[in-house]
Parts: C-alpha cells; structure tokens; sequence
C-alpha cells in the first residue's frame, strides 16, 4: 500500500516529461495510474468485506512513534476506491477541459500529488502521518483553486480556503497530540480498541473541540461553509474532484474514524447533530438562490456534508448505515453532475442557469446523464440516491435529543434539494433555446466518459443494491460503527414513515421548482439584506483585525531605526540572562590575581584606553580604527594563550572589517551628534549593563563546572576518530560539520542579502 | 554622485600598484598552503579563504574593479555557488556506505613513498574555502562597484 499511495507523488514528479511526450493525450496517459489503483483496491474487496483488516507499517521517525502505517478496512476501502475511481475519469476530464492549457503540465503535477495525499490521508494508521497528507490536501486544494493565479479572484479565494482549512488544521493537531499524549500512541487502531482505558483520565470535551475545528472547517461545516463556494474559481475537474466527491470528504472521514471512540460522548452527539443538521439547510437554502451552476452545486455538497456530519452524529445504526450509502451515492451523483457542469460551460460559454435552456437536442448524452444524475440527487427511485435518502430520512426519525430539529431541517432540505436538481437536470436542456455566448456542441468523449459512467454507476447500484450492499458498504458500516451489523439495502421498504416524507419532499421539490424563476428577483434581494449577517462577513472583519495588528506591531518593532532594534535586543538578553544568573547561580565569583603576567596586564589596559577612546572620539575614521586596534588586541590575547588558529582568523577577519567599514564609511555623510543628553545615557547605561552581565557571565562559568568540559573529548578523540591534529580544523569540518555547513549557507545569504541590497539601490539611482 | 577627490582608489600609487602585482600570487599560493594543511596545523578553510579573500581585495584596491574582475574570471557569486555545492556534496558519500549524514571518509594510500590522505573532510574544506572567498568578494566588489 506504500506503493499505491507514493505511486502518486512518483508519477506527478515525471509529468513534466509525460507532457511534454503525450502532449493533448495526457489526461488519458495519467488516468492510467488512478485506474489500476482502482484495480488494486477492487482486489482487496473480497477479503476486506470478509471482515479481514489490512494492515501495513513502515518505520518513518520511530524514534517519535511516527509510522507510515496503513490500514484497509471498510471506511478505507471506500473512500480509497471513490477517490481512485472518479479520480481516473476525473483525469480524462481534465484532459479535454483544459486542452491546449499552456500550465497543462502544472495541473496534473498538483492534480496527482492531490491525489496521493488523499489516498494516503484516508489508509494511514498514525496520526501525524494522517495529519501530514491533510496538511498535504490543503496546500494542493489551494494551488488547484489559485491554478489561474493570474485571476485576482481565484488567488482570494484559494487563500481563504487555505486560511480556513490551516487554521482548522492548527486545531485539529493540537486535538491530535492531546490524543497521543492521552492514549500513549499515536496509531488510531490501538487508540480505538483501549479508548475505555485512557477517556476516562483524558480531557475529552477539549479533544473534541480541537478536532471538530479540523473538521468541520476542512468539510465547509456551517460557519465555516463560505470558502466551499469560493473554491469553484477552480477548473471545474478540481471542483468535481476535491471539491465534491473527495477533499471536503476528509473532515466526515476523520470523524466517522474517530466515532467508535466519542460515539458515547454527549458533546460529540450534540456538535454533529446539531452543526449537521444547520449545515444540511443552509448548505439547501443557499443552493436554491443562486443561478450559477457550479455554485448551485457547491452549496448542495455542502448540504450533502451536513448531513453526513448530521448521520455520524446520530449514530443509531441506521444512521451509520445511511451515513455509508449517502457517502456513496453523493460522490457518485455529485462528481458526476461537476462535470456535467462544467461541459455545459465549455460548450455554451455560460454556467448561469437561469440563460440556459433547450440543448437537449444539441448535446443528447449530457442531457441524459445529468437527468440521471439529477434524478439520483433528488432521491427518486430507482437511483441509488434513492436508497441513500430514505435511511437518511429513517436515522432523523431516531435523531434523539435533535430529533425536531434534524427531521423539520431534514424535510425541507430534501424540498430544496429536489428543486435544484430539477433545475439542474431540465432548465439547460428542456424550453425553449436561449442564447449563448459560444455556439454550443456535444462535449468531446473525454468529458462525455465520466459523468455517463458515474451516472451508470448511480443507476445499476440503485437497481441491484445488493451489489455496493456486499461490496463495500457492509465493511463501512462495521467500521463506523465499530461494531459489526446485520442488514440489507433495498429500494422497497413497505409503506412508512420515511416514503411518505420522501414523497412530501418530492412534492415541495416540484412546487418549488416551478416557483424558481418567479422566486429569483425577491431571493436576490432577500439575501443582499442578509449579506451583513453572513460568517463570510466575520471573516473580513478577522482579515482585517489581522492585517491591523501586523500594522501595530510592525510599527512598534520594526520601526527601521537601527538603535532600538539593538536596545530591544540587547536589553532582552540583559533582563533575561540576567535574571537566569542571578536565579540560578547568585552574584558571586571567585577573582585569582595570582597568575596574571604584568604583559598580559598591559594588554588589557590598551583594550581599556582604546575602548574609552572608539566611543568618545568625534572622527568616525578614529573609532574604526580604534575598533581595529581592540580587534588585534583581542587577538594578541588569543595566541598569548596558545589558540593560534583563533588568534589567526580575528587578525583576518578584523583586517576585512576595517576594509569593509572604510568602504561603507565612505559613503556616510559628516559626522556629527544627533542625540540629546538622554539618548546619550541610556545607550551608556544599556551598553554598560550589557558589558556587565557578559563579565558576570564568564567569570560564573568558569567558577561553575556542572559538565566534564566537552573540550578534553575533542582533544583525546581528534587523532584517533577523525585523523587531524588541529582541533579547531577538526571540530569545524568534522565533528560539527553539520554546524558548518549552516554557517556556510548563512554567509551565502548574507552575501546574496548585500548584494541585492546594493544592486537595488543602484538601479534606483540609475532611473 | 561621483566626486572624484572622494575616490578609494587613487590610480597613481605606483609602489601599491607593483606590490599587489607580486603579493597577489604569493597571497593566493599562502592561502592554499594554510588550506591543505589545515587538518594537522593552523590553517583550514576558514583562514585560508580569508587569507585568499584579502589578496584580491589587496588587489581590487590598487588596481580597481574592472581589472580584478578580469582576473578573476568567475564571478564572486560563482565562488560562492561552487563552496556551499562541495560543502554539500561531501555530505554524501558517507550515505553510500549507510553511514550517518556527513561522516567522514577517508582514502588513504601511498604515492611514491608519501603518504596521500583524501577525505570528504577535504572537499568539505576547499568547500568552506570557496564559500568565504564567494563571501567577502561578493560584499567588497558590490560595495565598490555602488562606488563608482
């Protein structure tokens, strides 16, 4: 499994070259690779629905118990088999929607290593492992939607997606390490088997919040659900892709993955129903007053994750099981209708809704597909969306505490739910022609084969529910769970209480449907009034903090004077080192005046004198080289105590400072005095204080051992181990030559830094 | 901008002009000795590089920009690229030998009676070397070429 999931990230890193040898083929080359994934996964049905769960480790940090483990059970198996199947036609799609694309290569490069991630967010077993392909997901998901970051537009919006579902990230790790620090291990099997033992000492209700702000800012939870919408300033195959049948996914999958753990748990229960059942109607609210089919669409999938979120949050077994069959169908249905969508688009040039209509006749396979797809989004019989509506319907009639609440939302939403796809399934292909910007054709066969066989798929498993049943949604179910259970998928349940309510929903679909035209005019107003009430709102005004804070502080801290950036850092050190010393050593040391030569006395006495001198003389030439003199001093003291190599490069480096500084120098302009009488002693008194603490400090370390001195070490092993006499060669470019090798690309960027600097400025100058 | 009594570089010191003539390549050959012999004795790459940096800064001094660029031949920035890619090439042979990340390896064999000891420290040095001289002569040339 290791494979299937690198698999991905290997052949993005080739597509350049793929590219460049298949040119307008590409997407039908790529689709390859997500087909025999589906092959491989399809192999292991027989066995994971068997009840077997495959298991997988590679050692990845084991010194941190981190692994790249990878589990196969029902749940994965799934959503391995959605995202490697609709990501084959997916791949063709792309091909003949972005044909001719100069960037086509960029695309698929992303578009892979999307793909990768995903698979391995939903088979890995560790937690940081699963963290880090959601990380993944999020970084791809904002380069697909900013993929034409030529469009100021699309760059918003691929960064509002990007803040949203990084910092629910931010949440979701911290929920994660409290996990790991709780449960002992970071493996969620073993989290999931033991979790009576560490719940009890845990603080649950903090874990369940951090993760819930993973997820549901990841799955577009309502009051996170403003960037899904947004995000369709992606190509419309991203769209189809992770914006409906796969990424927006992740947030339900981590917490039908966590369920059998917090399934007990009231805050759990509550949160999901709840936040569920709110993002289920509003997600249908908003998609019933737009025009613009993809947005259409977006806000269905939105009401489509609230009400898996809404399922897991019941939790009876019947919502476990309508959890498992709405996952199905909608990725089916829903990555089906995006491309539906965005065929319409390429051909006619317009994807507003409400300037569609008539091209049944001009593009016969799209219409059927869409109806069929439509048909299984609204939950007619016999379309697998169908089954999916009706234990959906069942499980809110068990909702428990929300009970009211999650049947009235429920109810209305499959109202609304069933209008749109009423118009999305007749307004552009039935009435009368209408205009539009290109003349419109039947979309190539590359865009053509997904949504046909998705919407095939939709029907065969609505008319033999036995098929998914046995395949893969009895292994999910177990999963979920965390139980095994027994039941069937059939279209037929006998007359009750969920048919009537289909049916009642299916009514009010078609009333409303034929209200849509006469309702757009008063909706568009109604929703104007309520924009200033929108969460999107509240993340403007958030940006906005954002940006006035750093405005605040950069001010404050950044403010370019030189001087104060060296008090700030300076007295930093002073109060903070200083407190450390004076807290864990105390003021004391002992001064031996024994051993000190009369020339060693001398030396310092110049250093003293000339030190006084650099800071007092009025000629910048004098204090530069009064600095060189203090500079060759301090050599002096390095050779008179056998450190030649020391003394060596100060003498070099002290040259090459003088040289450099008269360089600069030469560019400054007169000198004179700029600072007032108290400028003047509080420098005095920061670099006095400074100078202080620095004598304190080295006259403690020489009065406190703590450690052996790791320095009679260098000397012993220099020989032996790295065959040097030279112990400053040898601890530079051996025993630290990771160090060294920093230092090397420190210098480098410096270099690069003054040269930039300088070469910016000349160009200024020049122009 | 330019004022010409505020040069760095007057062009009529002859006895400067002659000596950075004869030292340049003295200066150059010293700091490939301190380099080569640095693992037993003072020097190394570090020192050496900056020995080899002052020579042509010595150089640039009497003789300007233009000229030092001429004999030079790479650009300083080249200088630069060239260490830190030897600093980090010398990091790898010891992955081909599953050893840690940078541990040293040595060949050690005779040539004619004296001993030849190469080593991955050795690249790492000349690597370190490069990197000062790329370094320094970035920031001086840059800095004198903004002069004038």
């Amino acid at each position: 499994m290791l494979y299937a999931v690198l698999s991905g990230f290997v052949v993005a890193a080739l597509v350049p070259w793929l590219h460049w040898l298949f040119r307008s083929h590409i997407g039908w080359v790529l689709a390859v690779l997500p087909a025999s994934l589906t092959v491989y996964f399809a192999s292991m049905i027989p066995a994971v629905s068997g009840g077997e769960i495959i298991f997988q480790q590679w050692a990845w940090f084991p010194g941190m118990d981190i692994h790249l483990g990878f589990t196969l059970d029902g749940l994965s198996l799934l959503f391995a088999l959605l995202i490697s199947f609709i990501g084959t036609f997916v791949m063709i799609y792309a091909g003949g929607y972005l044909k001719g694309h100069p960037a086509l290569g960029r695309f698929f490069v992303v578009m892979l290593s999307f793909m990768a991630s995903m698979l391995g967010l939903v088979l890995s077993d560790n937690l940081i492992a699963l963290f880090v392909f959601w990380e993944l997901t999020s970084i791809t998901s904002y380069l697909l939607i900013g993929f034409n970051h030529d469009n100021e537009d699309a760059r918003k919006c691929a960064l509002q997606g990007l803040f949203v579902s990084v910092i629910g990230g931010f949440f979701l790790l911290v929920g994660m390490m409290l996990l790991g620090i709780y449960g002992g291990t970071y493996s969620i099997a073993e989290l999931l088997t033991d979790s009576g033992d560490w719940m009890s000492a845990a603080p649950v209700a903090l874990i369940i919040i951090c993760v819930l702000g993973g997820t549901f800012t990841k799955s577009a939870q309502f009051p996170f659900h403003f960037w899904l919408p947004n995000a369709m300033a992606a190509p419309t195959p991203v769209s189809a892709y992770l914006h409906s049948a796969t990424m927006v996914k992740a947030g339900v999958y981590l917490m039908a993955r966590l369920n059998p753990a917090f399934g007990e748990e009231m805050l759990w229960t509550l949160a999901l129903t709840g936040f569920g059942a709110v993002t289920m109607f509003v997600g249908a609210w908003l998609s019933y007053t737009h025009t613009d089919a993809k947005k259409v669409l977006a806000y269905s999938t939105v009401m489509a994750l609230g009400t898996l979120t809404m399922l897991i949050g019941i939790g009876t077994h019947y919502a476990m099981i309508a959890f498992s069959a709405f996952l199905l169908g909608h990725s089916l249905y829903k990555g089906a209708l995006f491309m539906i969508a965005g065929a319409i688009d390429h051909e006619a040039g317009t994807k507003d809704l409400s300037r569609l209509g008539g091209l049944r006749k001009l593009m016969p396979w799209t219409a059927a597909a869409a109806l069929v797809a439509a048909l299984s989004l609204a939950g007619v019989p016999p379309l697998f969306g169908f089954i999916g509506k009706e234990l959906m319907l069942e499980a809110a009639l068990s909702a428990g505490p929300l009970q009211a609440l999650a049947l009235t939302l429920a109810v209305v939403s499959a109202m609304l739910t069933a209008a749109i796809a009423a118009v999305i399934a007749l307004k552009p292909f039935y009435g009368p022609r209408l205009d539009t910007p290109k003349k419109p054709h039947e979309a190539p066969l590359s865009m053509l084969a997904g949504p046909v066989v998705l919407a095939a798929v939709s029907l065969l498993f609505g008319l033999v529910p036995g098929l998914p049943e046995t395949m893969l949604v009895t292994a999910a179910v177990t999963a979920v769970a965390g139980v095994p259970l027994d039941f069937y998928l059939s279209l037929w349940h006998g007359f009750n209480l969920p048919l009537l309510l289909s049916a009642v929903g299916l009514s009010g679909g078609a009333l409303l449907f034929f209200w849509w035209d006469r309702s757009r005019e008063p909706l568009r107003r109604l929703m104007d009034r309520l924009d200033r009430f929108a969460p999107e709102t509240g993340y403007f005004k958030a940006l906005d903090g954002i940006v006035w804070l750093c405005d605040w502080q950069t001010r404050l801290l950044q403010n370019g004077k030189m001087g104060n950036y060296m008090i700030v850092l300076v007295m930093t050190t002073v109060v903070v080192v200083g407190y450390t010393l004076a807290a864990q050593h105390g003021i004391r040391f002992t001064l031996d005046w024994q051993d000190i030569n009369f020339y060693e006395m001398a030396i310092v006495a110049l250093l003293m004198v000339t030190a006084v001198f650099a800071t007092t003389t009025r000629s910048r030439l004098g204090a530069v080289a009064t600095m060189g003199v203090l500079g060759f001093m301090v050599a002096l003291i390095f050779i008179l105590f056998s450190a030649p190599d020391l003394g060596i490069t100060q003498v070099l480096v002290e040259t090459l400072t003088v040289i450099l500084l008269v360089l600069v120098l030469f560019r400054l302009p007169g000198f004179a005095r700029y600072s007032t009488l108290f400028e003047i002693f509080r420098d005095g008194f920061v670099a006095v204080s400074f100078g202080l603490l620095m004598t304190m400090l080295v006259l403690a370390t020489l009065d406190a051992r703590m450690f052996e001195p790791i320095s009679s070490y260098f000397i012993e092993a220099a020989y032996p181990e790295a065959l040097g006499r030279n112990i400053v060669n040898v601890i530079l470019v051996d025993f630290r030559s990771l160090d060294t090798l920093g230092e090397l690309f420190v210098l480098g960027i410096a270099a690069l830094g003054v040269y930039s600097m300088l070469k910016l400025r000349a160009e200024k100058l020049n122009d | 901008m330019t004022d010409p009594n505020k040069k760095i570089m007057k062009d009529n010191t002859v006895i400067l002009h002659t000596a950075a003539l004869a030292l340049l390549p003295l200066q150059l050959l010293f700091s490939v000795f301190l380099l080569l012999r640095g693992h037993d004795e003072p020097g190394g790459g570090f020192i050496a590089g900056l020995v080899g940096a002052g020579a042509v800064v010595l150089y640039l001094f009497a003789h300007g920009v233009d000229a030092t660029r001429r004999i030079m031949r790479f650009d300083p920035r080249d200088l630069l690229g060239i260490g830190l890619f030897l600093g980090t090439v010398s990091a790898f042979p010891a992955l081909l030998r599953g050893e840690p990340f940078l541990s040293a390896q040595w060949w050690i064999f005779d040539l004619a009676g004296t001993e030849i000891k190469l080593s991955t420290v050795l690249v790492f040095d000349i690597g370190v070397y490069f990197a000062v001289v790329g370094t320094i002569l970035t920031v001086v040339v840059s800095l004198t070429e903004a002069e004038e």
